[in-house]
């Protein structure tokens, strides 16, 4: 082999091997893809923010907080469900990661039930993307496309965490996978800790 | 990475403690709720709580406090960054809310 070809050869292998800030290239693009997700979910809420805040009878539809803070309890509980899935793991304990990463993706089916039992209830008092029987339609527009959202990366969350748990089981994917699948859910999580103050806390009946 | 004998002396009793500070963050807010303030004024309590709330999640249950120091200021600044650069529009929301759309 020449001197060029080694050259070239350390080049490429350079090039491929070298990651960003030393972490593993599928952590990283999880990441990246949390930061897109992020602005994604920032641009929501902001355009409801002003819808909210240029309306003047935007309504406040909710008189309990009781489903919600069941909600937030079943999602905040799963992240920690999760993280010890991680770390379970990440200490070669396979049936172990197993079953917290179920017991999370159970949460998350939980979380979606009663989600959809809430939209359903609303949808029965009249509420639709369009209008509402107390105040601009807009409220609907925003309610349905915000919390649409969140549950649709929910029901995506609880996909991937049993394809991959199941996986770990079987034996293709490892513990590193477990790790990512748990900061998409962890992500997940943090976006639930802004959307119910702003989506429901903020609109209570008083 | 941390090895499996690390992991086991480690324990969950970090993020049980972590949790439990979520959690009552998350309470605060629903608190805040009931408060007889006006809405302005509870917009930024409740945005100051989620943001340490969300703050505490991403440097501990995500990890990215035990990352190396430059993907954290990476991913610090681009995010702050973009997120800060959404905010031009709330002026224009102001000004429909006091002026109907009609002033300039």
């Amino acid at each position: 082999m020449s001197q060029a070809d080694l050259t070239m050869q350390r080049h490429s292998g350079g090039m491929l091997t070298d990651r960003p800030f030393a972490i593993p290239t599928k952590k990283l693009a999880m990441w990246l893809f949390i930061i897109a997700d992020t602005m994604t979910f920032s641009a929501c809420l902001v355009a409801y923010g002003f819808l909210r805040n240029a309306t003047p009878d935007w309504p406040r539809p909710f008189h309990s907080i009781v489903n919600v803070a069941v909600m937030t309890f079943i999602l905040l509980t799963s992240s920690l469900t999760m993280l010890l899935g991680a770390q379970t793991a990440k200490r070669g304990d396979k049936a172990g990661a197993f079953r917290w990463t179920m017991i999370t993706a159970l949460a998350g089916v939980m979380f979606a039930v009663l989600h959809i039992r809430e939209w359903l209830g609303l949808i029965g008092e009249g509420m639709t993307l369009f209008k509402n029987p107390w105040g601009t339609g807009l409220f609907g527009a925003a309610f349905f496309s915000v919390t649409g959202l969140h549950i649709t990366h929910v029901i995506a969350g609880v996909i991937a965490l049993t394809i991959v748990g199941l996986r770990y089981k079987g034996g293709r994917y490892n513990a590193d996978d477990i790790e990512i699948v748990g900061l998409y859910w962890h992500f997940v999580d943090l976006v639930w800790m802004f959307v119910v103050p702003f989506v429901y806390l903020m609109n209570l009946a008083h | 990475m941390p090895t499996a004998a690390e992991l086991k002396r480690e324990g969950i009793g970090k993020y049980l403690v972590v949790y439990l500070c979520i959690l009552a963050l998350a309470g605060l807010q629903f608190v805040i709720a009931y408060q007889n303030i006006t809405a302005s004024q509870m917009f930024r309590r409740m945005f100051s709580v989620a943001l340490v709330e969300a703050g505490v999640a991403v440097l501990f249950f995500m990890h990215l406090w035990a990352e190396k120091r430059g993907f954290l200021l990476f991913v610090v600044i681009f995010a702050v960054f973009v997120l800060l650069s959404m905010q031009f529009g709330w002026t224009d929301s102001f000004r429909l809310i006091h002026c109907g759309g009609y002033c300039s």
